[in-house]
């Protein structure tokens, strides 16, 4: 078994409207802000052998508007 | 003919998809479980609006793994109409029957009011015998329903004909305030590669009864029986 940690992101250049938002909350209690971009973070506990870059482009991001980065994590940090 | 209205967990237009269709225009519909592995005897469908499955992970995304997706592929493909509704919508494109996806509305708001869409074709069975450049009133209600896809695959929709709706006002024009959502070229709706899938945000289904304030919705449902009648 390993575990991995994806982090997807918005593409550049495609609205990313949550990110907005949060800068919009971060400004207005005063906090100096140049960008926010906000994604989503998936950490899985997978067998030997799976194919976790087919899992992104498939399923987990959607490529059309999403990057994505796959990072190996220790088991433990996973559970 | 018979129709078929898909309900997944989270679906909440379902129960007006088959009320429109039964009650409204006196066609026989089945329930369809998320669950369900057949869709024989079905000769159109519905994907309904809603939040399917909490919209967790992407709108439409965990729904498009549903039991019944391949089912739903399959009548798809064999030239079924299937209509997808706001969250049937962002189904029908997770799944890939239809290009594009839907983010977030560029106002960060959930909009929920009457809106105004103009035909752009009269080439799929639920705009056939409708004239292209004429405007259904039909509410939006929705989230995250702003139209995207890459500009090279928007020029090749527009070029096919496969836009079906844009937003428009109550003239017809098509201008950035008539749009709800930041939709990219103001797209309400799009067909598949094949016509007989097609994919709106707005609610036809809200708009089929007097009462509610517009009976153009129910327009979209009648083109589609007849265009089934005629199919016969």
């Amino acid at each position: 078994m390993r575990s991995f940690r994806v982090v997807i992101m918005p593409k550049p250049g495609v609205l990313d409207a949550p990110g907005q938002a949060v800068e919009r909350g971060l400004d207005a209690l005063g906090y100096r802000v140049e960008q926010v971009r906000m994604g989503k973070v998936i950490e899985l506990v997978l067998p030997d052998g799976a194919d976790v870059q087919e899992m992104c482009s498939r399923f987990l991001a959607n490529p059309l508007v999403e990057t994505w980065t796959v990072e190996e994590i220790s088991l433990e940090a996973a559970r | 003919m018979t129709w078929g209205v898909v309900f997944f967990p989270g679906s909440n237009c379902d129960r007006d998809c088959v009320h429109v269709l039964r009650s409204v225009l006196g066609q026989r519909v089945e329930e369809v479980w998320h669950e369900d592995r057949s869709l024989d005897g079905i000769d159109a469908l519905v994907l309904p609006g809603g939040f399917s499955y909490g919209d967790y992970l992407r709108s439409g995304a965990i729904a498009a793994t549903a039991p019944v997706m391949p089912a739903v592929r399959e009548i798809a493909a064999r030239g079924a109409p299937v209509l997808g509704i706001c969250n049937g919508f962002q189904i029908l494109t997770e799944a890939g029957l239809l290009p594009g996806t839907l983010l977030r509305n560029a106002s960060l708001q959930f909009r929920c009011h009457p809106a105004w869409v103009r035909v752009e074709t009269d080439q799929t069975p639920f705009t056939a015998g409708l004239r292209p450049g004429e405007v259904l009133a039909m509410p939006v209600a929705h989230g995250e329903g702003a139209y995207f896809a890459p500009g090279d695959q928007i020029a090749a929709l527009e070029a096919a004909g496969r836009v079906v709706f844009r937003y428009c006002d109550a003239r017809g024009r098509v201008t950035p305030a008539a749009n709800p959502n930041g939709s990219v070229a103001g797209i309400a709706g799009v067909a598949g590669i094949a016509p007989n899938v097609v994919g709106l945000m707005p609610h036809p289904e809200r708009a089929s009864e007097a009462l509610l304030g517009s009976t153009d919705g129910r327009r979209v449902f009648e083109c589609a029986v007849a265009a089934l009648v005629g199919a016969r």
